[in-house]
């Protein structure tokens, strides 16, 4: 005889403000069954579940309802709590009143009429809930960062260092993503290299941490603590154990017209090549959409001066097969490429330049060796305008959101340009200046008032050329829209960060959630923003959205900690939701049919073939049978079953048939 | 008819679609109270016997919403439940089911907006189609006769 008790929760005023929870607890109350109904204005602070606990023993409930927020937000809370209580949890469901219900309708009596349907449908589940104990499973500690920008790097070696090994995958041919293209960084000025390139160095040295570069994910398979994920090494075309990286090859290389992506395009590099001098490994890649031998058939002038016979021209990519106990995706952002504004003259005048350009340009290793010049015509430009929010703010030709780095490295931009050309003039046009973060606001300061920046509030309608001046014509909003001409010898766009190229592919792969903007989804905006949706899968950087360099290496750090946290248990515990074809006593055995349609629909190939045999060998029955330890609950194959002999814990065929009764019946 | 309020049974998704509704109501964006959800691991557990006992006990309409198609959460869960549908649909169509009183549809966890919209179309289609009594009555005629 089930003995129900239901808990209302206010949550605050955020459900009762619309729900009249008083009267939903008197309705339930007369439920059959329901031998408590109750309310209260926390039900997840102690005192609450101090009351579902306490309810518990008094009543000796055998089964729970917690109405209050969704299941995604605190069913582990309440489940606990009534595993503390000695119930088993998942005699514990949750009704969601206020996501579903209280936050998005009108106080009236429908929304309190919904609420009771809500509740009565889990009362009606939890009726027909059964004890389960959790799954144990055994965690391999092995990390899998993927990216090697900043935030892949100190991940990677904040796991390390706790004794773990860590894999790091990066897909081009060096480690330090968009940190090792920046000239300084700010809000203090320090040249990235500096504080980037020892850290990649000793990615590269740590005895814990292998290194794949020019590599990428391939597949993903498995569930935490035993990911099984294959890696495909993409030919560099070297033996990489024989090259010493001295470099020669690159030099004599006869291809030299390349853009060098490195150098977001302002430079040129040859087919074989190293992308930047502080690269990690400092061993070069062959390039073979451009290498002339795999065009034509012919050249190998590598080959020929390489002193330690190191190209391999037949090399085949190489696929890894790793078992991976915990993934940390870190793929960084991109920059939008800026000819989405026409009007701004992108692509079509060589003086009007993207962010990044402009960090190649002031940076000591770039194409000029960091001086400020012109690339149309080398001249230092005596006036230059930096032109925020590029696309960021705009819903309707950019994105909607703000991209959070451009105000800080629009300043940082315009005070490099004042400290190497002193007598210039530096404009930024800006929508608002936000610098919230540690000496932000003060770096900002620094720029108007120690270096003469001039901020002006307003935006650019158009950027034409006239006598080899580029005119920027735009309003200012403090002077009430009055209009504004700058003529400008270069202008540096400060477009918006966007989520990498490839990354919706492999949110694909490993199965996790991304926004629509293709940022990989955090588990929960506030409380899991390190966490994704995907147990054993976490977020470092600007993969999530865009970030600047402190916050990216705080998030990587904290992946760290909940990867080193994993992997600190013997054994994982999992949900047991899993399926589970039924099992009768002989002659019947189980009312499978053995029809094994559900083994190609399963997506984890957990469903096996159990055999019942005679004493004399001979074969009784064939039935299907569901590994456990691979099942993920997916449930697949409880539709597909014809003969209904599968059934999943937690949403059996009696439970959700219930649901649908009880939300459309009222009792 | 006017003041008819249907009842909609919404099938979801835990990984997108409720996720979805959840961030509905994060977001405050208000929309029709008269659906309401279940929720399933995943659409390729919905059995779609379920869609026609709902019917029976007095659904007006359905909603069958999950994850994105490649976005499954399970790899393939969706594609199961999207064949499923196109199969079924002819079935109810023969039966005689007005295939309008179901909506199939994507939303992700990150489309809290397109939520309330797929419930509020929903909700104002089925309001115009009126009340599904005669899938009962059939239901109800069929066991009298039984009987």
């Amino acid at each position: 005889m089930a003995r129900i008790g239901v808990f209302i929760c206010h949550c605050g005023e955020n459900i009762s403000a619309t729900v009249d929870c008083a009267k939903v607890a008197e309705t339930i109350g007369k439920l059959r069954h329901v031998v408590l109904s109750t309310e209260y204005k926390y039900m997840c602070s102690d005192p609450g579940q101090t009351l579902i606990k306490d309810a518990i023993k008094e009543y000796n409930l055998t089964g729970v309802v917690v109405s209050a927020c969704s299941p995604r937000m605190h069913e582990p809370t309440f489940r606990r709590a009534c595993a503390e209580a000695g119930l088993n949890p998942y005699m514990c469901e949750m009704a969601n009143l206020r996501e579903h219900c209280s936050w998005v309708h009108e106080k009236n009596d429908i929304t309190t009429e919904k609420a009771i349907d809500i509740v009565r449908t889990q009362v009606e589940k939890v009726k027909l809930n059964y004890a389960l104990q959790p799954i144990k499973v055994p965690v391999t500690r092995r990390a899998l960062v993927i990216g090697g920008g900043i935030a892949g790097i100190q991940a990677a070696l904040d796991i390390a260092n706790t004794g773990h090994r860590v894999v790091m995958v990066e897909r081009s041919p060096s480690i330090g993503g968009h940190m090792s293209q920046l000239s300084e960084t700010f809000p203090t000025l320090d040249c990235s290299q500096c504080i980037l390139t020892p850290r990649m160095v000793e990615v590269a040295q740590h005895p814990n941490i292998t290194l794949y570069t020019y590599a990428e994910v391939e597949s993903v398979e498995g569930f935490i603590g035993n990911f099984k994920v294959k890696i495909r090494k993409k030919a560099k075309s070297l033996d990489e154990k024989i090259c010493t990286g001295c470099g020669l090859c690159t030099t004599k290389c006869p291809q030299k017209k390349i853009p060098n992506e490195f150098e977001q395009g302002m430079g040129n590099r040859p087919a074989i090549y190293i992308p930047f001098p502080q690269a990690v490994p400092n061993k070069p890649v062959i390039d073979r959409e451009n290498c002339t031998y795999y065009i034509k058939g012919k050249c190998k002038v590598c080959e020929i001066v390489c002193p330690t016979k190191a190209i391999r021209f037949d090399q085949p990519d190489e696929i890894l097969d790793l078992d991976i106990g915990a993934i940390v995706i870190a793929t960084g952002f991109d920059v939008k490429h800026a000819d989405f504004f026409p009007e701004y003259g992108y692509g079509k005048y060589k003086d009007v330049i993207d962010g990044l350009q402009f960090e190649r340009l002031a940076s000591a290793s770039g194409p000029t060796s960091g001086a400020i010049l012109r690339p149309s015509d080398g001249q230092v430009p005596k006036n230059i305008v930096f032109v925020a929010c590029a696309g960021s703010r705009d819903p309707a030709k950019g994105i909607e959101y703000c991209s959070k780095i451009c105000c800080m490295y629009t300043a940082k931009h315009a005070m490099l340009y004042k400290h190497k050309v002193h007598e210039g003039k530096a404009y930024i046009f800006y929508m608002d200046i936000r610098a919230a973060g540690k000496n932000y606001e003060e770096f900002v300061r620094r720029a108007i008032e120690e270096d003469h920046v001039e901020y002006v509030r307003g935006r650019i309608s158009t950027i034409y050329e006239k006598n080899g001046k580029l005119i920027v014509k735009g309003a200012d909003t403090l002077l009430g829209g009055q209009p504004v001409e700058v003529e400008a010898d270069m202008v540096v766009l400060a477009t918006a960060g966007v989520a990498n190229s490839g990354a919706e592919e492999l949110a694909q792969k490993l199965h996790v959630s991304y926004d629509s903007h293709k940022f990989f989804a955090e588990a929960h905006p506030k409380l899991k923003p390190v966490e994704t949706n995907t147990a054993g899968i976490f977020l470092a950087g600007a993969c999530q959205n865009p970030k600047d360099i402190p916050d990216s290496v705080s998030q990587a750090s904290g992946a760290a900690v909940k990867v080193a946290g994993l992997f600190s248990q013997d054994e994982l515990t999992r949900e047991p939701l899993v399926a589970q074809v039924n099992r009768m006593a002989p002659p019947l055995y189980s009312t499978c049919v053995g029809c094994f349609l559900c083994q190609p629909v399963c997506p984890y190939q957990a469903i096996e073939r159990e055999e019942f045999k005679a004493r004399d060998g001979k074969l009784i029955k064939a039935v299907a049978k569901i590994n456990e330890g691979l099942c993920q609950g997916c449930g697949t194959c409880v539709a597909l079953c014809r003969s209904k002999s599968i059934d999943l814990h937690g949403y059996s065929n009696q439970q959700v048939y219930a649901e649908v009764m009880a939300l459309l019946n009222e009792y | 008819m006017s003041d008819f309020e249907p009842k909609i049974v919404a099938f979801v998704c835990n990984w997108c679609t409720y996720a979805g509704a959840d961030l509905t109501g994060t977001s405050r964006i208000k929309y029709s109270p008269n659906v309401k959800i279940i929720r399933f691991p995943c659409t390729g557990r919905i059995d779609f016997m379920l869609l026609l006992k709902a019917f029976a006990n007095g659904a007006d309409g359905i909603i069958v919403s999950g994850c994105h198609p490649n976005d499954c959460h399970y790899t393939s869960g969706n594609f199961h439940a999207k064949r499923r549908w196109i199969m079924f649909r002819e079935l109810m169509e023969f039966m005689g089911i007005d295939t309008n009183r179901i909506t199939f549809s994507w939303v992700s966890a990150a489309e809290g907006a397109k939520w309330a919209e797929v419930v509020n179309t929903t909700s104002a289609r089925i309001k115009e189609l009126g009340p599904y009594v005669s899938y009962k009555e059939l239901v109800n005629r069929s066991i009298e006769e039984e009987v």
